[in-house]
């Protein structure tokens, strides 16, 4: 029978049940691979729900560093008998299955072409233990002792990882390091370890990796750590998932970081508001009155928050707002990844209005685009999106370390002080003096006589005075419409890759690739699998929105343009037909919205069947009136 | 309704404590309908922060939508003012009150802005007890959209139209008081004896103070059968009078003849009340209670200073925020640095 080889290179899964503790043993797994310097990307794939329910833990090993799923499963841990039938179709012919055999495998489920390698944890844990409670919990860390004999992880490094784990409390210390051995043992003593699959220390790790000591952390750690180092002071929230960690986050390094040293007191308020309006209510308030303020929440949020964000679109107040993209519509999914809000939140709101997104594609991203969005909202005095996802946001990444540049200066845009004003020649809140869109605004309290104005969303003339004059209405829109051009040359620019070279070329189209976010690592996996095969695909990933000239150009050096996203309707390709001047037709949508991340596999057979038909999939707007 | 301002002013105008004239608090002209009872609780918090002698700078003014919510602008015009969402003020004004818990903050709302869309935010700002005074003017009708019933609308009021509401109204200052609000008063526009030093006082009280003002609608809520209008609110009033003596003048002051109460409010100001009307003290949230179901029950309006606890908690103290305010903070005091995220780095390895 056939088995799977790999070193450093391989998919393996956990099939459990939510809330009995497994998710600490498997991040200890993937912690594990992570210290031994080998690349790691797990990802839960979990319900809503509190316990019961089947949960699952995907763990990418990929030696060149691709840290989006690749697709399939080299090695299904099952724990869980509820989802067993599935778990065991789904691993790749001439894979592993590690299994509890306490009670034995139903002759049905038995597959020829894969290796079973039962393992009877539940007895083992009954006969070891004498609380139920330990009995299930250390159930989850014999199966990792096993795997480290059968995938060969550095037991010492597991041993250290429990250390830091449970310092302070010995006992646990050593409960857990007993179950490690006693899967370890049975393994070696029962199964030809290592497997064909396995681990590598060094070995044969892409150097880029090797030479920058990453960390492993989640987008929404990040995120909240952007905050604080972009000098954030009030977050309002209402708790929804996969956003709540942000705040969380926030409140846990404020407390330790944002404390006042002389009182004691806090240089910080976090506030959990009754709802999401309140909660974008309260960043409005606070922004217009000078402070950072900012609120994380995910789709249904964005749509509570539409109202206040249009408010602030047009009486331009700043406001950053980071939301963490689940599957909708409604509660849709809510524990499921997509990027699906990508409209919503661009024209977020009634009447005219479009707002600046940001797309991260890593945590490093996610802390320096939180960063910059505090930047960016009080320079265009306006909201910024932080477009993050559940994938991103929730999972842990391995990335190059958080960097920070201690000259860095907050900018906070054009306000005008006391002193300001007193030499201002003439001021109005909306007054284009500078003729880039963006007006000069005051603080409530600068100045005994000047710089007071209404703040309102209604309509107004550029002394802010209220007004429903047709020429006004339209002078104060052209106005935040070249605000948006020029927000343009501040947002993050779009990143390019040099191509990879093809030596006979399949094809003599010129392909190219659109992606953003976390599409963005098994994109460019999938281009690499590609140009393997004889096809050049070239790549651009955009960061933000309003889109960067160069985004126009690229499509427009290209015949045929994959965009490749996380939602059904092609949102990503919409807003580019909407915003730029380019033939809808050259843009063929590469989608998956399943709710589990986009696969590398995935998006190479759509592409290749893409090329096959080489017209775009989707049919192109008023293709009716054609 | 005028349409020009006089800017024309009487050189020896009296000034207050702080050298201001009462023109310093003068606000833009008003576009509501000549007579509306909003104008005349304007004039009341012009007034109010002219005799306390306020800054007006320091003054930051929050409105919703509506009638009443446009009325910032026609007060303090050298306030910065936020006319902001239906039914949101409040989550405004706890923003803004967090990022500067230096200015004096006043909250101008309405019936339907409170009462209907903004109930929900109501109440949570009453349960933050965000340090602000929160004014509502009451018509019980909806006057931009032209005459709905409101939700504080009594029961069998007819309106404009003829219709009976068959609905009971909801009694802003009873859910206040219900909510563990700090300050709750309730008022009539045209009572500017009494809504003056009210008004005054909930400044000067450092938390939630809510004063609850019964301001007609001389165009949609004015007409025999409507108990908002101004003759049915007259008749049935029951005036408490208030009287409000800022600390730095207490020791000049004579005591009105008949008070029977006085409270010291947090900042040394007091407050004399006579509360022979209700015979309960401020500080009794049930007495005060039934002194507003009675008198309703009498088909009276019960006026003045319902409840007061001034040595309430507010929300700065409870986030137990430092005392420089947030909006004042700059890099030192809030970027940690490289080396803290040095330190980070190396706990996520």
């Amino acid at each position: 029978m056939k088995k799977i080889k790999g070193i450093n290179d391989f998919v393996v899964k956990f099939a459990n049940v939510n809330g009995t503790g497994s998710a600490s043993a498997n991040h200890l797994f993937a912690k594990a691979i992570f210290r031994m310097g080998i690349p790691v990307s797990p990802r839960n794939i979990f319900p809503s729900n509190i316990q019961g329910l089947p949960t699952w833990y995907e763990v990418r090993v990929s030696s060149k560093g691709y840290l989006g799923r690749r697709g399939g499963v080299d090695l299904m841990v099952c724990v869980n008998p509820q989802s067993m039938e599935k778990d065991i179709a789904s691993v790749e012919p001439g894979g592993y299955f590690v299994y509890d055999n306490t009670k034995p495998l139903a002759p049905h489920l038995r597959r020829d072409d894969i290796h079973f390698f039962g393992i009877p944890f539940t007895e083992m844990c009954m006969r070891e233990y004498s609380v139920p409670r330990l009995q299930q919990l250390l159930k989850n860390v014999v199966y990792v002792g096993a795997l480290a004999a059968l995938l060969d992880i550095d037991f010492g490094i597991l041993k250290g990882l429990l250390n830091d784990q449970f310092k302070g409390k010995e006992k646990l210390i050593a409960s857990n390091v007993h179950a490690l051995e006693m899967g370890y043992q049975y393994a070696t003593e029962n199964f030809q370890c290592p497997l064909p699959i396995h681990l590598e220390k060094g070995g044969n790790v892409a150097p880029h990796i090797l030479e920058t000591p990453h960390i492993l952390m989640n987008g929404n750690t990040a995120a909240a750590l952007g905050a604080i180092y972009g000098g954030a002071t009030v977050a309002a929230w209402y708790p929804i998932t996969p956003s709540t960690s942000v705040i969380d986050s926030f409140a846990k390094y404020a407390k330790r970081l944002r404390i006042d040293p002389g009182s004691g007191k806090k240089n910080y308020a976090v506030v959990q508001a009754e709802d999401e309006l309140a909660a974008m209510g309260m960043v409005v308030g606070a922004s217009w009155n000078g402070a950072r303020a900012f609120t994380a929440t995910s789709g249904p949020g964005v749509s509570l928050m539409s109202e206040f964000l249009g408010l602030a679109y047009f009486a331009e107040v700043p406001v950053v707002l980071i939301n963490v993209q689940r599957s909708g519509p409604s509660t849709g999914m809510p524990t499921r990844s997509q990027q699906s809000d990508i409209l919503a939140a661009a024209y977020a709101s009634h009447g005219d209005t479009k707002q600046v997104l940001l797309f991260p594609a890593t945590p490093r991203e996610c802390f320096d685009m939180t960063v910059d969005a505090f930047d960016l909202a009080e320079r265009l005095q306006t909201p910024v999106i932080m477009m993050s996802d559940l994938d991103l946001g929730m999972n842990d990444w391995m990335s190059p370390p958080l960097e920070w540049d201690d000259n860095y200066q907050m900018d906070r845009g054009k306000v005008l002080d006391a002193k300001g004003l007193d030499d201002a020649e003439k001021w109005g809140r909306y007054l284009d003096v500078d003729g880039d869109g963006i007006c000069y605004r005051t603080l409530p309290g600068a100045h005994p006589t000047k710089g007071a104005y209404f703040t309102r969303g209604s309509s107004k003339n550029e002394m802010a005075v209220y007004s429903e004059s047709g020429e006004d209405y339209v002078h104060n829109m052209d106005r935040l419409l070249r605000k948006f051009e020029t927000a343009k040359d501040y947002v993050p620019k779009p990143k390019t890759h040099p191509p990879i070279e093809v030596k006979k070329p399949k094809t003599k189209l010129k392909l190219g690739a659109l992606f953003f976010g976390t599409s963005a690592s098994p994109s460019y996996e999938a281009v690499e699998m590609l140009a393997d095969e004889g096809y050049p695909i070239n790549t651009m990933r955009i960061r933000a929105f309003p889109f960067h000239q160069s985004l126009d150009q690229f499509i427009h050096d290209h015949d045929m343009v994959f965009v490749i996203e996380q939602n059904r309707d092609g949102q990503m390709r919409r807003l580019i037909i909407n915003e730029c001047e380019i033939p809808p037709g050259k843009l063929t949508s590469i989608l998956n919205y399943s709710g589990t991340p986009i696969t590398a596999r995935d998006i190479a057979g759509q592409i290749r069947a893409g090329l096959k038909t080489k017209s775009a999939k989707i049919v192109p707007l008023h293709a009716e009136n054609a | 309704m005028s349409y020009v301002k006089p800017k024309f002013r009487h050189p020896r105008l009296p000034t207050n404590n702080l050298g201001y004239t009462i023109a310093d608090y003068d606000g833009a002209i008003s576009t509501l309908c000549a007579g509306c009872g909003h104008d005349s609780i304007s004039a009341s918090i012009r007034n109010a922060c002219f005799l306390s002698s306020l800054p007006p700078h320091r003054i930051a003014k929050v409105s919703g939508i509506g009638c009443s919510s446009k009325m910032p602008t026609y007060f303090l015009s050298r306030s910065h003012g936020f006319n902001s969402v239906h039914g949101r003020m409040p989550s405004v004004a706890t923003g803004a009150s967090l990022a500067n818990r230096d200015l004096t903050y006043i909250g101008v709302s309405g019936d339907g802005d409170t009462a209907s869309i903004g109930m929900g935010q109501f109440i949570h700002l009453m349960r933050r007890n965000v340090n602000m005074t929160y004014i509502v003017a009451n018509n019980g009708c909806y006057g931009l959209t032209k005459g709905q019933d409101s939700a504080t609308a009594d029961l069998g009021s007819i309106s404009k139209y003829g219709d009976v509401n068959g609905f009971d109204g909801i009694d802003l200052a009873s859910l206040a008081i219900l909510q563990g609000a700090s300050f709750v008063a309730r008022s009539f526009s045209g009572d500017k004896e009494q809504l003056e030093p009210l008004i005054r006082a909930a400044m000067a009280h450092n938390g939630f103070a809510f004063i609850d003002v019964v301001s007609p609608c001389v165009t949609f809520n004015n007409h025999a059968g409507s108990t908002k209008s101004y003759s049915e609110t007259r008749e049935h009033l029951d005036v408490m009078p208030v009287d409000f003596v800022p600390m730095r003048e207490e020791i000049r002051t004579q005591y009105a003849e008949g008070t029977n109460q006085s409270v010291t409010l947090h900042d040394g100001s007091v407050i004399h009340l006579k509360k022979a009307m209700t015979g309960h003290e401020t500080d009794d949230r049930q007495g005060a209670l039934n002194a507003i179901k009675s008198n309703e029950d009498a088909s009276r309006i019960l006026t003045g200073l319902l409840f007061l606890d001034p040595n309430t908690q507010n929300l700065n103290t409870s986030l137990e925020l430092a005392t420089r305010p947030l909006n004042e903070l700059g890099k030192d005091e809030l970027c940690p640095g490289s080396k803290v995220l040095d330190s980070i780095n190396e706990g996520l390895r």
